[in-house]
C-alpha cells in the first residue's frame, strides 16, 4: 500500500496503516507523527522525515527509514527492528524493552535511556555515527552499541551511563569519554565480549553495506554498572 | 481573564529562516515551515518577527501597537506626539478570517525621538526608546507596545501560527530574516499579548519550554530598569539580552554562555583560557542563568542566534543551504521548504549556532 503521508495528515495516515496488515509504503512524509505506533509483522517503509514516536510500542514490525527520524523514535518499543538509513533525533529508544534500533548516522541526546531487559527480551540499539550526552542514564538492560565511524573524537558526550544498574554499553574509541561517573566500570572489550556483539555488528555491516574490517579497525570499550553496591548512600544514609 | 491570572495546564514550536547574503525573501516561507509542527501548538499564540521589511523607513523606529479601545489609542498617541516625530501611521494591513477573531485595534507607527526630548532626558537614543515603550506598556492602560525596533517587526495573536500568518497577510512582506513560533501555553492563558515573540529594540526571541529561573531572572533584571509586565516567562529573556548585549556590551557568544553556563564540572575539563572565561561569565552574570527546558531563536539587526539548554531538553535542529541557514523544533520544518539540504545537525546542549548576514548586506 502507497501512502501520501503530508497529504493525509497524522491522524489519517495512521488510522490507514492501521487498517490494513499489508506491507506499506509512505511518501512524502514532514514530521507525521506515531507511524507504526504497536505495529506488529509487516514491512513500513518511509521515504522523508517521519514524525515524533516513531514506531512507539513496535511489537514485531520492521520499519525502514530512508531520511533521518526525528525524537522519540522506538519509545518503550518491544519488539520489532526499526532500520534508520540517516540520523535520529533525542531519546532514541527510551525505555525500549525488545527488539532492534539500528541507525547509520547520529544519534541525539539521551539514547537508550531507562531499557531494560527480562529472560528472553534484550533490546539493542547500535549507532553509526555519534551520540549526544546522556546515553543509557539510568540504563537497566540491553545493550547499546555507538561506532563512531564519522568521528576521530570520542563518539559520545557528557554523562554517559550515569545511574546504570544493568545491562551494557560498547563505544568504538581511541579516546575514553571523560568524566564517566562513579557508578560506571569500563574496560577494554575482551574476545568474549566481541564474540557476543559479533552477529549484531554483522547486522549492521549488511544493512548499511560498511565492511566489517572498516568496523572493527578500532577498539571497543565496555561499559558496565560497578557492582559493588555503587548507589549506597547516594541518596540517603541506608 | 487575562494572562498570569490563572493556571493553564497543558509544548511549543519554532522555526528560523536567514539568509547570509542579505537576500530579501516572502513570509510564505516561514508560515509554511511553522506550519508543519502544527501539532506542538493548540492554537492559544503564535507569532513572527521579520527583519528588513521596513527598507523605505529604515532610519526610524517601528512601534506595533495593540489598543484594547479608542481611549487607549487616544492616551497613547498624545504620549507618542510629545516624545516623538511620528513620520507615519497606519493600520496594520490584516485580513479578515475566521480563524481569528477578537482582534485588539492594531497600529503601527514609525517615529524618531523628538531631538529636544532626547537631549533633555540626557540618555543615549535607544535607552530613550525603551523607556518610552515600557512608559507606555505599564502605564496606559490597554495599549502595549510589541514591536519597537527598526527595519523589522513582529506580529502576533491568539491562533494558529499558519492562521496568523495569513491574517498579517505576511506572505506580502520581504525580509532577509524570519522567525516563528507556534505556541502551547503551560502556566498561563494565551491573549494577544502573551503570544511569542517578544521583542524589544530590535531583538526578539521566540522560545519553546519553561524557565525554571524565572523568577529569579525577574528578580535581577528589574534591578536594571525592566518591568515584566506579561507575567509569561519567555518576556524576561527579550529583556536579559537587551540587557547583555546593548548595555552591558557581550557578544552573542558570550550570551550563550551566561544563559546556558556549562555545568562547573564541564568547565573544570576545558584548557585554561576557555575556563577561565566560563567561571568569568558563569560568576559575573549569575543571576541570568537560565535554567529549566528552552530552545530560543533571538533575531537581531543583520543576524539570527539559536541556543538550547545545556541539557538539551527541547529539541532543535539546523540545516543549511547555500547562503541560506534553517532552524526549527523539527526537521520536517525545514525539509518541507527546503529537502535539499547541504547540512544538517542538532547542535550540543548550550552550544550556541551564531548567523551573521554579511556586513553592509541588510
Amino acid at each position: 500500500m502507497y501512502l501520501l503521508a503530508h497529504q493525509l495528515g497524522f491522524r489519517a495516515l495512521n488510522e490507514k496503516i492501521r487498517g490494513t496488515s499489508e506491507d506499506v509504503v509512505i511518501e512524502e512524509c514532514y514530521g507525521e507523527r506515531f507511524i507504526g505506533a504497536g505495529a506488529t509483522g509487516r514491512t513500513i517503509t518511509i521515504n522523508g522525515t517521519p514524525g515524533n514516536a516513531l514506531g512507539a510500542y513496535l511489537d514485531g514490525a520492521t520499519i525502514v527509514v530512508n531520511g533521518n527520524a526525528q525524537d522519540a523514535v522506538g519509545d518503550t518499543m518491544n519488539d520489532g527492528k526499526i532500520i534508520i538509513h540517516g540520523n535520529a533525533g533525542d531519546a532514541l529508544g527510551y525505555a525500549m524493552r525488545g527488539g532492534k534500533i539500528l541507525v547509520k548516522g547520529n544519534a541525539g541526546y539521551r539514547t537508550g535511556i531507562h531499557m531494560k531487559e527480562y529472560q528472553d527480551k534484550k533490546p539493542v540499539i547500535v549507532v553509526g555515527g555519534y551520540v549526544g550526552s546522556f546515553l543509557g542514564e539510568y540504563l537497566a538492560g540491553g545493550l547499546i552499541i555507538v561506532l563512531g565511524l564519522n568521528t576521530e573524537e570520542c563518539p559520545v558526550g557528557n554523562f554517559t551511563g550515569t545511574g546504570m544498574h544493568g545491562g551494557e554499553i560498547f563505544i568504538r574509541t581511541q579516546k575514553m569519554p571523560k568524566n564517566l561517573p562513579k557508578q560506571v566500570c569500563h574496560s577494554p572489550a575482551e574476545e568474549a565480549d566481541m564474540d557476543r556483539i559479533r552477529d549484531i555488528l554483522s547486522e549492521f555491516s549488511e544493512t548499511f553495506n560498511i565492511g566489517m574490517d572498516e568496523i572493527l579497525g578500532k577498539p571497543f570499550h565496555r561499559l558496565t554498572p560497578n557492582a559493588k553496591n555503587p548507589y549506597k548512600q547516594l541518596y540517603t544514609n541506608n | 481573564m487575562r494572562e498570569g491570572m490563572f493556571r493553564n495546564p497543558s509544548g511549543c514550536a519554532i522555526s528560523g529562516i536567514i539568509s547570509k547574503s542579505g537576500k530579501r525573501f516572502s513570509g510564505e516561507r516561514i508560515i509554511k515551515s511553522i506550519a508543519v509542527m502544527h501539532e506542538r501548538s493548540n492554537g492559544l499564540g503564535g507569532g513572527f518577527t521579520a527583519y528588513g521589511i521596513y527598507p523605505e523607513y529604515k532610519d526610524f523606529y517601528a512601534f506595533h501597537i495593540f489598543y484594547d479601545d479608542n481611549m487607549a489609542k487616544k492616551e497613547c498617541e498624545t504620549f507618542l506626539e510629545k516624545h516623538f516625530d511620528i513620520i507615519n501611521l497606519s493600520r496594520i494591513p490584516t485580513r479578515k478570517i475566521p480563524e481569528i477573531t477578537d482582534e485588539p485595534l492594531i497600529w503601527r507607527y514609525f517615529v524618531s525621538p523628538l531631538p529636544t526630548k532626547l537631549a533633555a532626558s540626557q540618555l543615549d537614543e535607544r535607552e530613550y526608546v525603551v523607556r518610552c515603550v515600557f512608559r507606555i506598556n505599564t502605564a496606559i492602560k490597554g495599549a502595549y507596545v510589541f514591536s519597537s525596533g527598526k527595519n523589522m517587526g513582529v506580529f502576533k495573536a491568539v491562533g494558529f501560527p499558519e492562521d496568523v500568518g495569513r491574517f498579517y497577510k505576511l506572505e506580502e512582506y520581504e525580509g532577509y530574516c524570519f522567525t516563528a513560533h507556534g505556541r502551547y501555553p503551560t502556566n498561563t492563558p494565551g491573549w494577544w499579548g502573551g503570544a511569542h515573540p517578544f521583542a524589544l529594540l530590535d531583538y526578539s526571541v521566540v522560545h519553546n519550554g519553561e524557565i525554571s529561573s524565572y523568577d529569579a531572572n525577574r528578580r535581577a533584571i528589574e534591578m536594571y530598569g525592566y518591568k515584566c509586565t506579561l507575567l509569561t516567562d519567555t518576556e524576561v529573556i527579550a529583556y536579559m539580552i537587551d540587557y547583555l548585549h546593548r548595555r552591558i556590551g557581550l557578544n552573542f557568544d558570550e550570551i550563550c554562555h551566561v544563559f546556558a553556563a556549562p555545568f562547573w564540572s564541564t568547565i573544570e575539563g576545558k584548557p585554561k583560557q576557555e575556563r577561565e572565561e566560563l567561571k568569568f561569565l558563569r560568576n559575573v552574570f549569575a543571576s541570568q542563568l537560565i535554567t529549566g527546558p528552552f530552545s530560543i531563536i533571538v533575531g537581531f539587526e543583520g543576524g539570527m542566534m539559536a541556543l538550547n539548554d545545556r541539557l538539551k531538553l527541547r529539541s532543535m535542529v539546523v540545516g543549511e543551504k547555500d547562503d541560506m541557514v534553517y532552524v526549527a523544533s523539527e526537521e520536517a520544518a525545514i525539509r518541507v521548504i527546503q529537502s535539499d539540504l547541504d547540512k544538517v545537525w542538532s547542535p550540543m546542549g548550550g552550544e550556541g549556532v551564531i548567523i551573521n548576514v554579511e556586513e553592509g548586506k541588510y
